[in-house]
């Protein structure tokens, strides 16, 4: 069968499972789309700037527990999915980013929208090609979406010059893809995990630290089992939300800047910390030397380079979390079949004492809408059910406190990179992938600016999400910086002149809704999210808002500043 | 160091963005393909803390063109590094400069009427060690490779 560059393309992507894509044309890829509309199965959403494009696949991927696609065209197209490939990257995110690229024979001459994207994109990549001959295409596909999800996930890029895409050449389905230098360790040490279960056994001051690689691994029913059977309080990086329940009593909250004070003082007091796919982030471990400073780490990692890369640990396991939690499981059950439930009550009652003395509030008021209650309201009235997207900033941080997420995927953040921006068009990914799913992005009035173009794409291909606009016109995380150790110069962080946002949904075709008192909060998220389509829910809320509690940048995270 | 990787377009940006990126130095470096098709062997010196050069290894075999990472630092290895150098060749000098290439089993590759071009193979120390004697007599240029590395018996 003869098929061209196009028609594998697309042929490729749906042997892959993937049944939506993000893109936006352009004059590399002319032929993708006349071979795209020429097809049935696969769903082309047409985003309005290719930012998003990459921020929808990224979301699709985390929903639906699969692989995001997104087309562009080269040049400008090209260079406009850095940022969104950057974020996937940061948050081990599998993506398969397709661009277009000009002829072969022009490579190198400075043609029309030309740009060497795979240079560009070589350090924010887990890998990336240049097709040059129609032969390999299928192939490097293969191995593109191999690579994207296997191992440490992450996003590659494939640059698809116009006359390959346009050469025809006899099919040929490629055969199994094995690497000689990709290799990724799934299983895990056996030694390592006896000395974990003796430890685990033997710990009196015992906590779990999950991260994002426990969701990647599909880890969360393992960890929760650990932790229930063996009795150990669970912490959360802000990627790691969801991946033990919000609403267990062993939940401690988030941990790390505006992590909660029964977290960040476990942490600071426990004797054994068993942390599973993190990385440890500065945002999380504040000054290094103060972080767990009496405890015997134990670190799981699928990737060997998150090891011992920002704090020392002294039981290193490379493989994947979900192997590993369930190996441990199974040996934690040969010596203790009753499990170890009983054990430690001591260290359980001093959290429940911090979490009595500090926990996570704010001052209510009558008069003017706290940003908190708006999210905690969203939570009563979605059961907590929602996928839940953020932009950057304050609303990110007040989603991650006060939206107490019970299941893994429901939180979709721009977690590494903190790109504004990144929660409508990743609201419009997660609902493509999850149509049964309430799917809410809780978005700052800066950030909502920065992707705004997208209410389009949502309204034209009929995707129902939900905006929730915490809107204090402010840059609200730096201006509570700039009032914290700035003297309050709010140095361009005022943003009072913003545009009406119910207008501006109108405007592009959705539903407008505002709130100015806090009376009126419960209505407006109700008919907000009763209301058929996309919605812009746009909440006046207090001004001076800060997110507390608060490490100071580079403080010790057991130093709190508290409400 | 020694890396093998796939002879592929790139492979030396990607490793040479690797250490730039992460503010890592490279000292030297040299390249070239092996027996085996399609693959090169990459040796590169570089000075760092043990856990940074931890970080790098790790770092270079997460490439995914990268097949094997070799630190030959606390190996019995071979090491070869090849000189050009241009030394004014006075006439009452050339006599001493003859010397000191017999002496650093070194070859003469090119006369001119007032210099000798000498081609040094050897370790960095030998290499540092002519250079040192050669300077009173005044090196007009030096061309130098990176050094090059096998690890003794059964090291890759």
């Amino acid at each position: 069968m003869k098929l061209n560059g196009a028609q594998i393309l697309i042929k490729m992507i749906k042997s892959e499972g993937v049944d939506t894509i993000f893109g936006y044309p352009g004059g590399a890829v002319i032929d993708i789309y006349d071979a795209l509309a020429k097809q049935n199965g696969l769903r082309h959403i047409l985003v309005r700037h290719e930012q998003g494009a990459v921020h929808a696949a990224d979301a699709y991927a985390r929903a639906n527990r699969s692989v995001g696609v997104a087309l562009v065209t080269s040049g400008p197209g090209a260079t406009n999915t850095v940022t969104g490939i950057a974020s996937a990257h940061c948050d081990s995110i599998p993506l398969v980013v397709f661009t277009g690229q000009v002829p072969t024979g022009l490579i190198g001459n400075d043609a029309f929208q030309e740009v060497d994207i795979v240079g560009i994109t070589r350090p924010c990549t887990k890998h990336n090609y240049l097709v040059k001959s129609v032969d390999k295409l299928a192939f490097i596909i293969k191995e593109a979406f191999y690579l994207a999800r296997s191992g440490r996930p992450g996003p590659v890029l494939v640059d698809l010059p116009k006359d390959i895409v346009q050469t025809f050449v006899e099919f040929e389905e490629p055969g199994e893809i094995s690497l000689k230098s990709y290799k990724p360790t799934y299983k895990p040490n056996k030694k390592q995990l006896n000395k974990v279960v003796d430890l685990i056994r033997k710990a009196e001051r015992p906590v779990i630290f999950a991260g994002g690689g426990v969701i990647l691994s599909q880890a969360s029913e393992e960890l929760t089992r650990l932790a229930r059977m063996a009795n150990i309080p669970v912490t959360a990086s802000l990627m790691g939300l969801g991946a033990f329940p919000g609403s267990d009593p062993l939940w401690l909250g988030m941990l790390g800047m505006h992590g909660t004070y029964r977290a960040n003082m476990s942490i600071g007091h426990c004797d054994l910390m068993l942390a599973a796919g993190v990385r440890f982030d500065d945002r999380v471990t504040g000054n290094i030397e103060k972080f767990a400073p009496g405890a015997t780490i134990v670190q799981i990692d699928i990737d060997p380079t998150s090891i011992h890369k920002n704090i020392e640990v002294q039981i290193p396991i490379v493989g994947d979390c979900k192997a590993t939690l369930a190996e441990i499981i199974r040996l934690m059950e040969e010596k203790d079949p009753k499990g170890i439930a009983e054990g430690r009550p001591e260290w359980l009652s001093r959290i429940r004492e911090w979490g009595n003395a500090v926990p996570l509030k704010y001052k209510q008021s009558h008069d003017v809408i706290k940003p908190q209650y708006v999210i905690e309201k969203l939570y009563e009235l979605t059961q907590g059910k929602a996928i839940i997207t953020t932009e950057v900033g304050q609303n990110q941080m007040w989603a991650a406190q006060y939206y107490h997420f019970d299941q893994p995927n429901h939180f979709i953040t721009s977690g590494g990179l903190g790109v504004m921006g990144f929660g409508l068009p990743a609201a419009i990914g997660a609902k493509a992938a999850r149509p049964d799913k309430i799917v809410v992005d809780i978005a700052g009035d800066g950030s909502i600016q920065m992707n705004i173009q997208e209410l389009m794409t949502a309204v034209e291909s009929n995707i129902d999400v939900k905006i929730v606009i915490l809107n204090n016109r402010y840059l609200g995380m730096v201006r509570q910086w700039q009032e914290f150790f700035y003297e309050k110069v709010y140095s361009s962080t005022n943003m009072e002149n913003a545009p009406d946002f119910v207008k501006l949904a109108e405007a592009y075709g959705a539903t407008g809704l505002r709130c100015t008192t806090p009376d009126q909060v419960s209505a407006v998220l109700t008919q907000g999210l009763n209301t058929k389509g996309t919605v812009v829910m746009d909440f006046t809320v207090d001004r001076e808002e800060s997110v507390y509690p608060m490490v100071p940048s580079g403080g010790s995270i057991t130093e709190m500043l508290l409400v | 160091m020694s890396i093998l990787v796939d002879d592929e377009p790139g492979v030396l940006s990607r490793i040479a963005g690797l250490f730039s990126g992460r503010g890592f130095n490279i000292d030297s470096l040299s390249v070239a393909s092996t027996a085996e098709p399609n693959v090169s062997r990459i040796t590169m010196v570089t000075k760092c803390e043990p856990q940074i050069i931890e970080q790098i290894k790790k770092q270079l075999h997460k490439l995914i063109n990268v097949i094997t990472v070799n630190d030959l630092t606390d190996k019995k290895y071979v090491q070869r590094q090849l000189a050009l150098i241009k030394v004014n060749a006075q006439p009452d000098k050339k006599a001493e400069i003859l010397r000191i290439v017999d002496i650093f089993r070194c070859k003469i590759v090119d006369v001119g009427l007032a210099h000798y071009t000498i081609e040094v193979s050897g370790d960095t120390e030998k290499h540092d060690a002519i250079i040192s004697l050669l300077k009173p007599m005044g090196i007009i240029e030096i061309a130098s490779t990176g050094a090059i590395a096998l690890a003794r018996e059964n090291g890759k």
